[in-house]
């Protein structure tokens, strides 16, 4: 029997799509109440593995626990005690927001009498309940993702997965996604996300993986990352409102050096996840909305790269 | 397996408010058939009636597979698909709900239908227990032959395309304006080898009283064979889409 405080146990997992080996091998365990990311570039398997822990493809090598049951032989099982958000709002166009959260609580064999308190009590959680006759296809970018993550929530899962859940979204509704994961994460639900972004991975979650190229190159607690991840950079940064004096983020830890060219601001950091958070948390005390940021050299991608590195090296030296 | 066959229902409940009202399946699967019957009764007068079994297997074919190719082939395209592949359901379930939902429609082609062509129907002796039962069947073939086809589209801009080029040669080659008796041999071949012509047979049967070729327990049997056999084909189908 596998020790239930694991509640996602995945060992060697192998994804192929004909030829091509998307997922290497990667084995990972989820504790019991956790926020648990997987962050990683576009193309990682992030995606991959969330769909072939939740039955949407085929495990080609390794095995996966969840709650106990094994995946691959026990799907319909773990499919009743999961909740799925995927990479795309697809919920129905045509239908309600209480139509479709109906259809999912019929779909998770909700019991009948239970179905329309469960959906109008999620509506009012995710802030929709003025929504309720509106249709999906009438909603916002925002107010789509926040109907599909309740969606996933309809028959009470003790486990959720998020599949980039604020992907594309602007920056006040990220918060408000943010905002309702952690929320639920207090209730009781363990969470696996998926994401790119670093700001939000840091920021949410409890531990991250780090993947790419199918492979996990790091994992720990955002705290354990950072210290992995030191060194000077570039953030280019455009706010609204404009600010006149842009040394007021020399005061933030972390942050080296400011200046501004072109109407931007740069700013030298040594500590990326400490600066940025000291600067969001600056921008949001005199209400000033993000309008670039950009990490110079490249995005996020390029911290994940230098944890990528960083493991290449050390094989090469314990190899040598 | 009783769970999934609710579950069934409330997927065609579910795609019966999605998709009755979208253009294609209005346009393929009520306007034309009823107006391609108005069209024939209205040339031929009180002595086309002998049409009318034809029509009617021709209005069911239509409205079935117009709603079987609008709710999977674009539920595919967009994605919503997949939520139902993540519901504790089975894949026969599944199909089953796909083709409840086509035969839901189909029966709302027909109705459509009987109640256009009931000026020229009314003094045939119509409505018979083995005239329902023969009617049911058919839908639900259609519907199950619509559904596998629809799993099988890959390019969802050509859909009506691409089910048009299987139905229309059907409505000459089964036995709606032309007897396959009277076909030449090869085509009289193909033509057993489509459903639709079983359900020509059958139903004209019902109504007539008569029968080309082929015996109406012969083709009510096949029937069933055909209904199961797609159902499971197509929940193979779904099962082979996760990669
Ligand atoms: N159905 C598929 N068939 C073939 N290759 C696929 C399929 N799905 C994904 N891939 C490939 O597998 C790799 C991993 O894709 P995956 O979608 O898991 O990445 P991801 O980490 O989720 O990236 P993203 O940030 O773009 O969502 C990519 O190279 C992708 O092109
Ligand atoms: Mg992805």
């Amino acid at each position: 029997m596998i020790p239930l405080k694991h509640v996602i146990i995945a060992e060697k997992l192998v994804k192929y799509y004909g030829n091509f080996m998307a997922v290497k091998g990667i084995s990972f365990r989820v504790k019991e109440g956790e926020i648990y990311g997987f962050l990683g570039p576009n193309g990682a398997g992030k995606t991959t593995t969330v769909r072939m822990l939740c039955g949407l493809a085929k495990i080609n090598g390794g095995r996966a626990f969840i709650y106990g049951y094994d995946v691959t032989r026990e799907i319909k099982k773990v499919k009743k005690i999961i909740g799925v958000v995927p990479d795309i709002s697809n919920l129905y166009m045509e239908l309600s927001c209480f139509d479709n959260l109906m259809f999912c609580a019929e779909m998770y064999g909700v019991p009948r009498s239970e179905r329309k308190e469960k959906v109008l009590e999620l509506l009012e959680f995710f802030g929709l309940e003025n929504k309720k006759n509106v249709k999906f296809k009438a909603l916002s970018k925002g107010l789509r993702r926040r109907l599909t993550i309740a969606a996933a929530l309809v028959h009470n899962p003790k486990l959720l997965f998020l599949d980039e859940p604020t992907i594309g979204l602007d920056v006040k509704s990220k918060r408000q996604i943010w905002k309702l994961i952690r929320e639920l994460n207090k209730r009781g639900i363990t969470i696996f996300l998926t994401t790119h972004n670093i700001y939000e991975a840091f920021k949410l979650c409890d531990r991250i993986a780090i993947i790419n190229e199918g492979v996990i190159v790091a994992e720990g607690t955002p705290t354990e990352l950072r210290t992995m991840v030191s060194g000077s950079k570039i953030i280019e940064l455009q706010v609204h409102p404009p600010i006149r004096e842009p040394q007021v983020f020399s005061r933030i830890p972390g942050i080296v050096k400011v200046s501004t060219r072109q109407g931007a601001i740069r700013i030298m950091v040594n500590d990326v996840i400490t600066a940025l958070e000291g600067i969001i948390k600056l921008l949001k005390e005199s209400n000033r909305e993000i309008v670039m940021l950009n990490l110079m050299g490249a995005d996020a991608e390029e911290v994940f790269m230098k944890l990528i590195d960083r493991t290449k090296e050390s094989k090469k030296y314990s190899a040598g | 397996m009783f769970e999934d066959i609710i579950k069934a229902f409330y997927i065609a409940k579910k795609d019966i408010k999605e998709y009755y009202l979208k253009p294609p399946t209005i346009s393929w699967g009520i306007v034309f058939p009823v107006v391609f019957t108005l069209a024939f009764l209205l040339k031929g007068g009180p002595k086309s009636s002998h049409l009318i079994p034809g029509l009617i297997a021709l209005a069911l074919f239509f409205g079935t597979t117009s709603m079987a190719a609008a709710s999977i082939v674009f539920e595919r395209k967009i994605g919503s698909f997949e939520r139902i592949l993540l519901f504790p359901i089975s894949y026969l379930g599944i199909a089953l709900g796909k083709v409840l939902s086509s035969f839901i429609f189909g029966m709302v082609s027909l109705a459509t239908l009987i109640i256009v062509v009931i000026p020229f129907i009314l003094n045939v002796h119509i409505f018979s227990p083995l005239l329902v039962t023969v009617l049911v069947l058919s839908a639900l073939m259609f519907s199950a032959f619509g559904v596998f086809i629809a799993f099988l589209i890959r390019d969802p801009t050509n859909t009506m395309l691409i089910l048009n080029s299987f139905r229309l040669p059907m409505i000459f080659l089964c036995g709606i304006f032309i007897p396959v008796s009277s076909l030449p041999k090869f085509l009289q071949v193909v033509a057993l080898l489509l459903p639709l012509t079983y359900s020509v047979e059958a139903i004209r049967f019902a109504i007539e009283g008569t029968f080309d070729i082929i015996p109406p327990i012969v083709s009510i049997l096949l029937m069933i064979i055909i209904i199961i056999s797609l159902l499971v084909l197509s929940s193979l189908e779904i099962k082979n889409m996760i990669p």
